[in-house]
């Protein structure tokens, strides 16, 4: 068995942001659980107590960005799965494309919906 | 000099008596994968909808979701997709470091005793007050 295996590609700018955004998501992810889940229990989640966290600029920033690192992670881990099942030539691009498309509108969407949380709009 | 193992490919099921951990590993990781990037799409779907009005429709939407027996075991299965992908996503990361290659199969086990040992633990609070 090889004694250093790493899957480490020097030209991948999306191989980097993967794992940026893993080690990102890692804590981001279990602290959304933690935090609506345990801390506030779901049932009991009510509109003023969600404007009231999302008006702190803190938590509306690090939801913003958890908003896009999760969909970059999630959007490019699709492409990257699809790709590793042989997808290539004219639908690798159109595939890659529609995955790029819906992942900035999923943020576009994210975003109007962090603000209607904090009560902008 | 390294020596490699031919176990074939992950993606030739038919053959999952003969997979190892390592296959397992990756074949969970891609469907906790594929399963929170699709909740992913449906939380802003649901969430969405319930911001677009007034309040009341926004607290009616999440009491009418908690309501429901089969939405408060599917977060309980939702943590356990979300934990065991945090916790193997962890032992990739660590693994692309150089780091506990020789005990990859270990942690791999490692993993799915801590994703289910904290969804058994999580029950109570994700079943509490849903009878």
């Amino acid at each position: 068995m090889a004694e250093h295996y790493s899957s480490f590609d020097r030209s991948g700018r999306r191989w980097l942001l993967q794992r940026l955004t893993a080690v990102f998501l890692i804590g981001t992810l279990a602290f959304h659980f933690f935090l609506l889940h345990f801390v506030n229990h779901a049932a009991e989640i009510e509109f003023a107590g969600t404007q009231a966290r999302m008006s702190e600029v803190g938590y509306f920033s690090l939801m913003v960005l958890f908003l896009v690192a999760a969909t970059f992670h999630g959007v490019n881990g699709v492409y990257n799965a699809l790709v590793n099942m042989g997808l290539e030539g004219t639908r690798k691009r159109v595939v890659g494309g529609v995955l790029a498309f819906s992942g900035v509108l999923l943020i576009a969407q994210g975003i109007r919906v962090a603000f209607a949380m904090a009560g902008v709009i | 000099m390294s020596e490699t193992y031919n176990r074939g490919t992950v993606e030739d099921v038919g053959r999952w008596t003969e997979f190892s951990a390592g296959m397992w590993a990756w074949i969970f990781h891609k469907f906790t994968g594929w399963v929170l990037v699709g909740y992913l799409f449906t939380h802003i779907a649901v969430l969405s909808t319930a911001t677009a009005s007034d309040p009341t429709v926004y607290n009616q939407t999440l009491s009418g979701l908690e309501s429901l027996l089969v939405v408060r075991i599917l977060e309980v299965g939702l943590l356990a997709v979300a934990v065991f992908h945090i916790l193997n996503g962890i032992r990739l990361l660590l693994v692309d470091l150089g780091i506990g290659l020789q005990a990859q199969d270990k942690s791999f086990y490692a993993s799915l005793i801590l994703t289910g040992a904290i969804a058994v633990a999580s029950v109570p609070t994700f079943l509490a007050g849903a009878f």
